[in-house]
């Protein structure tokens, strides 16, 4: 391609950070020093081209390394990758993560989203922003998915390697400190704290966490891992997809659609190669299970996606990860590396003469690319905006193939379903909602954690084993994409049919109780925000309707009755297009939140 | 950095004359200036040339060649097609007898392996380029043939840069690999081709080793192109004036043809070979006539039927025997034997290779015409000049491009004070001259040829309306043929299959203008994105990629001469030397110069350019000049 | 040997349009079928050159079983569907989009818009005069033509035409992200330090005029730029030997504007810098 590109050069440090991703350039058309070799044969086409997917990772190289995206060192990117320096920095601009503006090596984010607001993540950013120094910038930030230890900040430090430590519960002083000195920051409690069933008879998906030793393979393997892979081989891909029909598993995501049909319809694909991607960017505020499985039983995520892809025959797996998840990517890393070293990944998993390997991409900030189309383009270096479907996954997914996405949740299911048997694991949950389920509690309640019961168990149960407090006002079901329900309402079975009866959503499992500390409508306005922030702006009635409905609610935030009126029908009419002509499901779902609350609890009356 | 505003050039709008070439032009009326140039051809009927036009329409083509041969009585009638692609033009008739591109735009979107040879059409045919891109985008696999790595080498999959003019070596080791890998389609050469044998024997010396050693290209990239091209199922090779413009431009066409009949990449529906022509009726042009040797319709001037038909249709003689071409006249002009030049709308005083010497021999003319849309240099030099309209948007008619497509122009807006037509003004010089010829329209033009020229035949207006232009050949009013020519050549019947395709039995000759201590850099020229030839047109219009005229070097010759971006340097061939600013460009390397003729007002480029000329087509080997550069006692930075 | 390909030939296929039968070939959009059932439906993000974005959403038809209503410019035809392509429930989603836009962006030089305004009834004032609007200044930093985000409504068909589909210079793309969205080159640079060529075939694919040649952006300021005195002729480009039609728009004997149909086999509706701005020759007339 004939690119054009700027007169700035990359300074040694950024040269240096792409190299180490990409390797050496191999010729002056890609940023080597000019030989004689080069001036009389230059190779490109196809193959040049084809690297575009490695744009993502060598953002993260520069961003890790320098804490911003220079000119230079963003067009020496491109000239490695053959990448158009214009479509780099759409894709640069598009993360939050990401700065093409100069800014401190250091960046604190400060979690601004609901459990954190109502933990008082107000006062630690004042405080914050009032300590830190030259050397911090200071970022308000949405969920970072540490909800049960609110309020939280996670320090990120550029250099080589990056530096990153984690204050939850953070005080102002505990922010600090991990900002300006990562390395001598307290340890990070460890995911098992997040379990308070940890270690309890009849866990499932829970049950090696705070168990096993999540570094060791071999404990792994000691305790039950790689059994389900072994069912798997023998009973032939046919087979596991036939398993897991029959299980009744459906996806944890939100969307709920049935695991089985959906592998069905990947294997049977003609075209190939297929892929197989594990959407591990868990954003959506108030969710944290995929972080303390993945932080806790990493391997087992490993082992299912080999199952995952055995079954629709895919040969290649993405690990699509959070990037504000920085232990869980490093937990993630060490696994597949020790999967791969150990034979359980590679050429010949197991000796038997199937070929997988997992690639861990990192997200860069953005809520939007756990839609599943969006993360594909994420993956292939392009904006993470979600494309139209049809064409689905199924058809034309990753790199236009056919592709089979779940989130860790669901994959971490195969594995009892193969161990256990499909009709055992069936008989778990309810007829329509089978098997076990997570649910992340937080907020109002004396033991916030990742809770696993089966389907069927009633709102009100769960929160009395978390502790609920007194003052209830209301609690948040699924997430800043879900529904409000009402204290009265705790007799809601926790189904994805019970919450549909009720007019509700289970969503990703999110459970958020509010007492009466934090007003209503300045939880409204917080989640109003979070949509504006995170819609990608493709859409009409998405990036201007969630703008028009955070500045209703900005007008109504101290009134009511007939003051609110105008403004309530008003936030109608906007909810309701972009619930009916969004392309993707954040701007459907970008009123669900705000109609609950005037609908159920009679916010603004 | 600088924008330099190129000389903007006003519109003609009234006839000039002048007694004497040292007085200036005064303003006359329309009958003096006709009177004057009837009495300068009449006088010199035995010494007359017309330069026709290659950016007129298919009608003032006709007409100018029509009054080149019936009313002067001779076949001395060329246009600029001579500076560029005749080359094209000869090699392809010599193997398939006919002079046109062999494919479609569209087809280029559905082929596998697309060769660029000698051509920057990312440049200099942009939107060809995107039938380029979308080929690409499809799945095809493009090799760039160019000593710079240009924009379209970017797009390729291999860019090969050779030395300036060793494209025949090139071409032979290609050739020679193809048949030892066993890649030859053999039912073609046996079916459709002669000479194969001799053509063998000719490449064998081209060893993949030796082509290395003369073209400078390793052995590999050439290996891996001749496998790509023999071994897709449909290729596509593309050339443009790297090709042509040299000393032996046509045996350079007939070399790439070669491969393509090595191959069968040719005849098929995706398959063929496409010279991508300069200016936008140099195509039809020729097709008109306008060239020395061929009637309208392409058809050939020696044979005594088509002769009859013309002389019948146009009521005259015609000579049995080819005309001087452009380059040819020139050198006429040089021995006196040509004294008087009508020239319609070309500036040879500029694009012409060795402009000095241009400038020289039509100065020394007895009398010369000009009639154009501006006062160009060459106009300059004329004892009349005629006011034209654009042909392009102030005339009826219509032109051809380089897929045989013929399209319509039309009026838009009314030319300038008391400029007229051309066909116009031909038939009232004609009239002046003894003939009374009375074309109500450029219809009345176009349906005459359309009665002389059996492949025009069957485009009415009406049709060329209705489809967005058709391509010639289009023999019936009824039907449209295939995109692409020579589909014969793939019948079983011999006698359908007709005249087999001869390889071109073709050998290495290096640029005349050879490097040495003295002038020791390859100069060679080409197009930019933004601007044309010699400018007269793309000056008009602001354009914000225009840096005016440089001396492109690569960076190392740039350390070596001690020279920075923008100064000034003396550069000098052998013929003359021009002083020109420095651009630095990775995409040359050491030893390897190139200029462009946009902005000969500036720096005439062509000063230094060299006029040896093909024998064949007469084209003169712009694209390699010897050079040398120096630097400036007192350095002068433009910016 | 290879013949001429005519394509793989295309079946038609049945479904109905508010409740009439239409039959199509296997392929067509919903909004083709609309368009040959002689249904107006609103569009600006579409294209006929460019693959659909479906990004601004005025073209959604409802289709029974769809969870949601479905942009009717990308979702193709099949067999049995039931679409309806207006109903209250399209109504709505129309007229909120068009009130989403028009407060937001201006659109008084995008065709058609105030038509549609007035047909569904959109009051883009109701969201009161502290609405956030793009409020961008024209930006003028080349003589050819000149971009005006003010009036970007971010349908991405620029982005396309500049990218894969047509010209493959990828000067332009869309930076940040939301509401904060533009169309922009690598680090906002003025076009002057970008890779554009200036072909302008970004300015043809502009529904807004949020892209204009920088000739009908002077006129227009001047008042002098009148549509209905203009004529519009087609010829051929008197540059390069590749033939593109060109369509010359003239007012008053001056051509002000230069594009190329887009059903053209040659071009495409695209043209290079010489093609679409390097007419001012023929009227330098002294």
């Amino acid at each position: 391609m004939d690119l054009h590109f700027g007169d700035s050069k990359p300074t040694d440090e950024e040269r240096a950070a792409v190299d180490a991703l990409l390797g050496p350039p191999e010729s002056s058309w890609e940023g080597a020093d000019r030989t004689d070799a080069d001036l009389r044969w230059a190779r490109g086409g196809r193959a040049a081209r084809d690297r575009r997917d490695l744009l993502l990772p060598g953002l993260h190289a520069v961003n890790d390394r320098i804490g911003w995206i220079s000119e230079g060192a963003l067009g020496y990117l491109c000239r490695r990758l053959t990448v158009p320096p214009a479509e780099a920095y759409g894709v640069a601009t598009f993360y939050a993560m990401f700065s093409v503006e100069p800014r401190p090596a250091t960046v604190l984010h400060v979690c601004t989203d609901l459990a954190c607001t109502a933990a008082g993540a107000a006062g630690l950013c004042a405080g914050v922003e009032k300590g830190a120094g030259p050397g911090v910038h200071v970022e308000r930030s949405p969920c970072l998915g540490l909800c049960e230890r609110a309020p939280a900040a996670l320090a990120i430090r550029a250099g080589d390697p990056v530096r990153t430590a984690v204050a939850a519960p953070a005080t102002v002083t505990a922010a600090l400190l991990a900002a300006t000195a990562p390395d001598s920051a307290p340890e990070e409690d460890p995911p098992a704290l997040a379990v308070p069933q940890a270690g309890q008879e009849g866990l499932t998906l829970l049950r090696r966490v705070g168990v096993v030793d999540p570094a060791s393979l071999d404990d792994y393997r000691a305790n039950g891992g790689y059994t389900a892979l072994r069912h798997a081989f023998a009973l032939g891909p046919a087979g596991v997809i036939r398993e897991v029909t029959d299980s009744g598993l459906v996806g944890r995501g939100g969307a709920a659609f049935p695991t089985g049909r959906k592998w069905q319809a990947t294997a049977s694909r003609p075209e190939q190669p297929h892929h197989l991607v594990c959407n591990a960017d868990e954003s959506e505020p108030g969710t944290f299970k995929d972080r303390v499985l993945m932080e806790g039983d990493p391997y087992s995520l490993v082992e299912a996606m080999t199952i995952a892809a055995y079954a629709i025959g895919a040969h290649r797996g993405h690990l699509y990860l959070r990037g504000e998840y920085p232990r869980a990517l490093a937990r993630m890393e060490h696994a597949v590396a020790q999967a791969r070293a150990r034979g359980f990944l590679g050429a010949d998993v197991l000796g038997q003469g199937f070929a997988f390997d997992i690639e861990i991409r990192r997200g860069a900030g953005a809520y939007i690319c756990g839609e599943e189309t969006a993360l594909f383009n994420s993956i292939e270096g392009y904006r993470g905006e979600p494309r139209s479907k049809p064409p689905f996954p199924v058809e034309q997914g990753l790199f236009g193939r056919p592709t089979v996405e779940n989130n860790v949740e669901t994959l971490v299911n195969v594995l009892p379903i193969l161990t256990m048997g499909a009709p055992a694991y069936a008989a778990i949950g309810t007829e329509r909602s089978t098997g076990p389920k997570l649910f992340c509690v937080s907020g109002s309640v004396d033991r916030p954690g990742v809770y696993e019961l089966p389907f069927g168990a009633t709102l009100g149960e769960l929160l009395q084993l978390a502790g609920v407090r007194e003052n209830l006002r209301a609690v948040l079901l699924g997430g800043a994409a879900g529904g409000f329900v009402r204290p009265d309402e705790l007799g809601i079975p926790l189904t994805f049919e019970g919450t549909r009866e009720a007019g509700t959503t289970l969503g990703s499992g999110v459970v958020m109780a509010f007492d009466d500390s934090v007003p209503l409508p300045e939880l409204l306005l917080r989640i109003a925000r979070f949509f504006r922030d995170e819609s990608c702006g493709q859409c009409v009635p998405c990036r201007v309707g969630t703008v028009r409905q955070e500045e209703a609610l900005h007008r109504i935030v101290a009134r009511t009755g007939a003051d609110a009126a105008g403004d309530v029908a008003l936030l109608r009419e906007v909810g309701r297009a972009m619930r009916d002509a969004s392309i993707c499901g954040l701007g459907q779902t970008a009123w669900n939140a705000v109609e609950s609350a005037i609908d159920r609890l009679g916010a603004y009356r | 950095m600088r924008k330099r505003q190129p000389k903007t050039y006003p519109r003609l709008t009234h006839p000039l004359v002048r007694d004497a070439r040292d007085e200036p032009f005064r303003r006359a009326d329309w009958p003096e200036a006709l009177d004057r140039v009837a009495r300068g051809l009449e006088r010199n009927r035995d010494a007359f040339g017309m330069f026709s036009c290659a950016r007129a329409t298919n009608e003032t083509n006709y007409v100018a060649q029509k009054f080149a041969r019936v009313v002067m009585g001779t076949n001395n009638v060329d246009s600029c097609n001579r500076t560029c692609h005749a080359p094209s033009v000869a090699g392809l008739s010599a193997a398939f007898g006919s002079g046109g591109g062999t494919s479609s735009y569209e087809e280029i979107e559905h082929t596998d392996v697309i060769v660029m040879w000698g051509s920057n059409a990312r440049f200099a045919h942009p939107i060809f380029f995107q039938h380029v891109l979308k080929g690409i985008r499809g799945g095809a696999r493009m090799y760039a043939v160019d000593p710079r790595r240009t924009s379209t080498a970017e797009w390729a999959e291999s860019w090969l840069g050779l030395n300036v003019g060793t494209d025949i070596p090139m071409a032979h080791a290609i050739g020679r690999e193809i048949i030892h890998a066993g890649l030859a389609n053999e039912a073609f050469i046996r079916r459709a081709t002669t000479g194969f044998e001799a053509y063998r024997a000719l490449v064998a010396p081209w060893t993949l080793s030796l082509a290395e050693k003369v073209t400078g290209v390793p052995a590999r990239a050439i290996r891996e192109l001749a496998h790509a091209y023999a071994r897709a199922e449909r290729a596509q090779l593309c050339w443009t004036l790297g090709i042509t413009e040299h000393h032996n431009g046509t045996d350079n066409v007939r070399a790439l043809i070669n491969l393509s009949l090595l191959t069968g990449q040719v005849g098929r529906w995706g398959a063929g070979l496409q010279p991508l022509r300069g200016q936008n009726n140099v195509q039809g042009g020729g097709d008109m006539g306008a060239i020395p040797n061929r009637l309208p319709g392409f058809q050939d001037i020696l044979d005594p039927d088509t002769r009859l038909k013309f002389e019948s249709a146009w009521d005259t003689v015609i000579r049995p025997h080819y005309g001087l071409n452009l380059t040819e006249m020139f050198e006429a002009m040089e021995e006196g034997t040509l004294k008087a030049v009508y020239c319609i709308g070309e500036n040879p005083a500029q694009s012409e290779a060795d402009s000095e010497q241009a400038v020289r021999r039509l100065t020394a003319l007895d009398f010369l015409v000009v009639q154009d849309i501006f006062l160009t240099r060459t106009a300059e030099l004329a004892d009349v000049v005629l006011p034209a309209t654009a042909g392009w948007a102030e005339t009826e008619g219509t032109t051809t491009n380089s897929e045989r497509r013929v399209q319509r122009v039309r009026r838009a807006v009314t030319p300038p004070g008391e400029a007229r037509e051309d066909i116009d003004i031909l038939c009232a010089l004609a009239a002046r001259l003894g003939h009374d010829w009375k074309y109500a329209d450029s219809e009345a033009v176009w349906n005459e040829l359309r009665s002389v020229s059996p492949d025009h035949y069957g485009m009415t207006y009406d049709r060329l309306a209705e489809h967005q232009g058709i391509q010639w050949p289009c023999p019936s009013t009824e039907r449209l043929e295939p995109t692409y020519l020579h589909g014969r050549l793939w019948e079983t019947e011999p006698e359908r299959r007709g005249t087999p395709a001869p390889f071109g039995l073709v050998r290495h000759d290096p640029p005349v203008d050879l490097t040495d201590e003295e002038y020791p850099v390859r100069l060679t020229t080409g197009r930019r994105l933004d601007s044309y030839n010699t400018g007269v047109q793309s000056g008009g219009y602001p354009s914000p990629l225009r840096r005016g005229e440089y001396i492109e070097l690569c960076p190392e010759d740039a350390e070596r001469y001690g020279v920075v971006v923008g100064e000034e340097v003396r550069v000098s061939s052998r013929r003359g030397a021009v002083v020109a600013p420095v651009w630095i460009d990775t995409a040359l390397r050491p030893g390897l110069a190139f200029m462009t003729m946009h902005f000969p007002d500036e720096v005439d480029t062509n000063q230094l350019t060299i006029e040896a000329n093909c024998p064949i087509a007469g084209t003169a080997e712009f694209k390699a000049s010897a050079i040398r550069v120096e630097k400036l006692p007192v350095a002068t930075i433009v910016r | 040997m290879t013949v001429t390909p005519l394509g793989i030939p295309r079946r038609l296929l049945e479904f109905t349009i508010d409740g009439e039968v239409a039959r199509v070939p296997e392929g067509s959009t919903i909004l083709d079928a609309c368009r040959a059932a002689g249904k107006d439906v609103p569009t600006l993000c579409e294209g006929d050159t460019l693959r659909p974005k479906n990004a601004c959403r005025v073209c959604v038809v409802e289709v029974e079983g769809a969870r949601t209503l479905v942009p009717a410019c990308s979702r193709k035809a099949e067999p049995g569907m039931v679409v309806r392509s207006g109903g209250e429930r399209v109504r709505h989603s129309r007229r909120i989009v068009l009130e989403l836009l028009a407060s937001s962006v201006d659109l008084s030089t995008t065709p058609r818009v105030a038509g549609w305004l007035k047909e569904y009834e959109a009051k883009p004032d109701r969201f009161g005069p502290a609405a956030a609007r793009l409020d961008e200044e024209p930006r003028v930093d080349n003589d050819l033509y000149v971009r005006d985000y003010g009036k970007c409504i971010l349908c991405y068909k620029c982005v396309d035409a500049c990218g894969d589909q047509w010209q493959n210079s990828f000067a332009i793309s869309v930076a940040g992200r939301g509401f904060g969205a533009r169309i922009a080159v690598e680090h906002d640079a003025p076009l002057t330090d970008s890779a554009c060529v200036y072909c302008g075939n970004c300015v043809e694919v502009c529904p807004t005029g949020a892209l204009s040649p920088k000739r009908e952006f002077d006129m227009r300021a001047a008042g002098t730029w009148d549509e209905s005195r203009q004529t519009e002729t087609t010829t051929v480009c008197a540059y390069c030997g590749v033939g593109c039609t060109l369509t010359l728009h003239v007012q008053d004997n001056e051509i002000v504007g230069v594009t190329s149909p887009h059903d053209n086999p040659v071009t495409h509706g695209n043209l290079c810098i010489k093609g679409r701005f390097g007419y001012q020759h023929v009227q330098n007339r002294g």
